[in-house]
C-alpha cells in the first residue's frame, strides 16, 4: 500500500467566537487586530480526519493548503505540531477581495500543483459561514463531493464510507476516491500539540518570514529541509488573473452595518404600547426579527 | 424576461417548509420584478407533487421524476440543475439553507460561475451602482446576511452573473399560501438529458431522517416560557407570537414538570442549549439551571412580574408586565409593520 496523499484546506479566522467591547471601532468598523487570529475551528476536525487516516494507513501524508497573508503560516505550524507533514501557504495580492467563487478558484488551481488523493476541509469557516469553498473547489476540481462528514468510517485507496451529521438525522454514503470530504464540527476533536513535533517544527517558517530571519536561522534551515513551509505567489499556480480576487467575484458587498456592540445593560421599561413599539422598532431596525 | 426560480426539497413526498417559505418570498419578489415564479423539484413519485407547490403562486412547475434523484445526492441534482438554469436562464434562484441546499447551492453556483450568498436574513429588490465604474444596475436582489459572528450585517449583490443565487434558513421567511386555487403550468424535465452516469459515483448506504417538529437548536428566535405562564392555555400565546416571528417555542423545566409544554421544547442544563438570535423568556424566574442552556442567546427579552428575577440579569430588555397583554401587543406591532 502506497498510501494517501491528503490535502487539508484551513483558513486562519479571527475569533469571531469572542467579540468584546474592543471588537468594534468608533467609527462602527470591525477591529480586526482586536481579535486574536486562530485555527479554523471546523478546519481542525478535518485534521483530525486527516491524521485518523494517516495512523491507520501507512504511506499517507497529510499537508496543509491556506490562502492568506504571511501570519497565516502559523495554522501549518500549529497543525505540524499535531501531526501534519507540511504546509503550503498560498499568499499574493493578486488574491485580496476574493469571494468564495474567486477563493475556490485560486485554491483549486493551487491544488493542481499537489494532485492530492484526498481534500478534507471544514465545513464553514467562523468568519463567513458560507459552508460554500469545500463544494465550489470540488466542482473546479471535476470531483464529487461529501460534505457534513462527522466520521470517515472505512477508506481504502479506491473508496471511502462517511457517516454524514444531517440537519434532522445521519446518513452513511460511500463514495470514490479521489473525492472533497466537508468536515463537521460535530466530528472528533482535533487531537493536541505533541511535545516532540513541537520542538521539532517550531522553527518551521514560510518563506516571507524568513526574510526577516537571522544569519544563523538561514544556516539552520538549510541543514534541516522539513522546516521549510512551502509559499506560493500567484506566478507559482496556473491560474487565469481575471478569475482571482475582485475580478473573479460575481458578488460585491453592496454596504455593511455594524451591530453595534455594548456592555449588557438592560432597558427596563413597562407594558405601554409606547415602550413595546420602541423596543420592537429596534428590533426590526438591527434585523433581529423580520 | 427572465423568472425567479426556487429549488424545492422534499422528503417522503412532503415540500419542506423552507421551500414554502421560499416561493412565498419568491412570489413576492417575481411580482415586484413583474416575472414568473418557477419551482423545481426533483425526486421520484411525483405525479401529486403540484398540489402542494401551487397554492404559493407558482406560475411554472419543473419536475424531474427518476429513482435516482431520492434520496438527493450531489451530482445528480447538479447536473440537472445546471443544465435547466443554462437553458432558461433564471435571473433569481433561491435554495434552503439546508444540509442539502448548503450543498447544492456552491457546486452550482460555481459549475454557472454565478455569485451565491448563503443563509440570507432578508432579501429585496433595488439598485446598485459600481463605486468604481459609476455604472447603475437596476432590479437587483439585495442578499442581506450577518456576517462575521453576527458582528455585522453585509448587503451583497451580484450585478452581473446570472442567476443572483441565495440560501435562507428554515423559519427565516414566512409562509403564506397566495391562492389556495393557484393553478400554474407543469413542465417534465428530460432527467436523461442531463444526467451522466458518472454522477451517480456516491451511494447512499443507510439513513436516518428524525421526524421531530421541534428544533430548538436551529431556531434563530426562541419564545420560551416558565412557571410564570400559568397555564397550557396561556402558552397558546406564545406558540402565536413564536408562529409570527417565525421561532420555535421553548420551556424551562418548571414549565415542562406543570404539563403546559412537551419535554422535548426543554431549555436547560437538563434540556436543550440554545444559541438563537433572540431569546423571548415570559415567567421564566431564571434559575442556573435554565439560564445555562440559554446564556449565550444574542439578545434576550424578558418578561416578567418580578422585577428582581434573576432572568433580568441577563436581558437586554426587560418588560415588567403581564405576558398576556405585552405578548400580544407585539403580535400586533410586528404584522402590522413587517415587510
Amino acid at each position: 500500500m502506497k498510501g494517501l496523499k491528503i490535502v487539508v484546506l484551513a483558513k486562519q479566522v479571527p475569533d469571531t467566537r469572542n467579540v468584546g467591547k474592543d471588537a468594534m471601532k468608533a467609527d462602527g468598523t470591525v477591529n480586526r487586530a482586536a481579535l486574536p487570529a486562530i485555527f479554523n475551528p471546523e478546519d481542525l476536525n478535518a485534521l483530525e480526519q486527516a491524521l485518523r487516516l494517516k495512523d491507520k494507513m501507512a504511506g499517507t501524508t497529510v499537508h496543509i493548503l491556506t490562502m492568506g497573508p504571511g501570519r497565516a503560516a502559523e495554522i501549518i505550524r500549529e497543525a505540524m505540531f499535531r501531526g501534519a507533514d507540511g504546509g503550503y501557504l498560498l499568499s499574493d495580492r493578486a488574491f485580496a477581495g476574493s469571494d468564495t467563487l474567486a477563493t475556490s478558484y485560486a485554491l483549486t488551481c493551487a491544488l493542481k500543483n499537489l494532485s492530492p488523493d484526498l481534500i478534507i476541509c471544514g465545513r464553514q469557516a467562523i468568519d463567513g459561514d458560507t459552508a460554500q469553498v469545500g463544494p465550489q473547489v470540488a466542482e473546479k476540481s471535476g470531483l464529487p463531493q461529501i460534505t457534513y462528514a462527522e466520521e470517515i468510517l472505512e477508506c481504502s485507496e479506491k473508496k471511502l464510507k462517511i457517516r454524514r451529521r444531517l440537519e434532522r438525522g445521519s446518513e452513511v454514503v460511500e463514495g470514490p476516491v479521489p473525492c472533497v470530504v466537508t468536515v463537521n464540527g460535530s466530528a472528533a476533536p482535533c487531537r493536541p500539540r505533541n511535545a516532540r513535533l513541537v520542538m521539532k517544527y517550531k522553527h518551521a517558517k514560510a518563506t516571507s518570514e524568513m526574510q526577516e530571519a537571522d544569519e544563523d536561522y538561514v544556516t539552520m534551515s538549510a541543514q534541516r529541509p522539513y522546516l521549510k513551509i512551502t509559499e506560493w505567489s500567484v506566478n507559482d499556480i496556473q491560474s487565469n488573473p481575471e478569475d482571482l480576487g475582485l475580478s473573479g467575484s460575481p458578488t460585491k458587498v453592496k454596504h455593511i452595518e455594524s451591530v453595534v456592540f455594548q456592555a449588557k445593560e438592560a432597558k427596563v421599561m413597562d407594558a405601554s404600547d409606547a415602550a413595546i413599539e420602541e423596543m420592537m422598532k429596534e428590533l426590526i431596525a438591527n434585523h433581529t426579527i423580520g | 424576461m427572465n423568472s425567479v426560480f426556487v429549488y424545492c426539497e422534499i422528503e417522503e413526498g412532503v415540500v419542506a417548509d423552507v421551500s414554502l417559505e421560499l416561493l412565498t418570498k419568491g412570489r413576492t419578489l417575481a411580482g415586484k420584478l413583474g416575472v414568473k415564479l418557477e419551482a423545481v423539484v426533483l425526486g421520484s413519485g411525483l405525479d401529486k407533487i403540484g398540489e402542494q407547490i401551487f397554492p404559493f403562486g407558482v406560475d411554472v412547475l419543473w419536475t424531474g421524476d427518476d429513482k435516482r434523484l431520492y434520496p438527493y445526492t450531489t451530482l445528480p441534482h447538479t447536473s440537472i440543475l445546471t443544465g435547466l438554469f443554462k437553458e432558461e436562464k433564471p435571473q433569481i434562484a433561491f435554495m434552503g439553507a439546508t444540509s442539502i441546499g448548503r450543498d447544492l447551492g456552491p457546486r452550482v453556483s460555481s459549475a454557472l460561475h454565478s455569485g451565491l450568498t448563503a443563509d440570507c436574513t432578508s432579501l429585496e429588490i433595488g439598485s446598485f451602482e459600481d463605486p468604481k465604474t459609476k455604472e447603475v444596475y437596476d432590479n437587483l436582489l439585495y442578499q442581506i446576511r450577518p456576517a462575521f459572528g453576527g458582528n455585522i450585517v453585509a448587503t451583497i449583490v451580484n450585478p452581473v452573473c446570472r442567476p443572483q443565487m441565495a440560501t435562507v434558513r428554515e423559519g427565516v421567511m414566512k409562509k403564506e399560501v397566495f391562492n389556495p386555487n393557484h393553478k400554474g403550468e407543469v413542465k417534465k424535465i428530460n432527467v436523461a438529458k442531463y444526467l451522466n452516469e458518472t454522477d451517480l459515483v456516491i451511494r447512499v448506504i443507510e439513513r436516518h431522517i428524525e421526524k421531530s417538529k421541534v428544533n430548538l437548536k436551529a431556531a434563530p428566535i426562541i419564545v420560551a416560557g416558565g412557571y410564570g405562564v400559568g397555564s397550557k392555555e396561556n402558552f397558546k400565546l406564545l406558540f402565536e407570537l413564536a408562529d409570527v416571528l417565525g421561532g420555535e417555542v421553548g420551556a424551562s423545566r418548571a414549565a415542562v414538570d406543570a404539563g403546559f409544554v412537551e419535554h422535548e421544547r426543554q431549555i436547560g442544563q437538563t434540556g436543550t442549549t440554545v444559541r438563537p438570535k433572540l431569546y423571548i423568556a415570559c415567567g421564566i424566574s431564571g434559575q442556573i439551571q435554565h439560564t445555562a442552556g440559554m446564556e449565550e442567546s444574542s439578545l434576550v427579552i424578558a418578561i416578567n412580574n418580578d422585577v428582581n428575577a434573576p432572568i433580568n440579569k441577563f436581558a437586554d430588555y426587560v418588560i415588567t408586565g403581564d405576558l398576556n397583554v405585552v405578548i400580544p401587543k407585539m403580535i400586533q406591532y410586528y404584522k402590522k409593520n413587517s415587510k
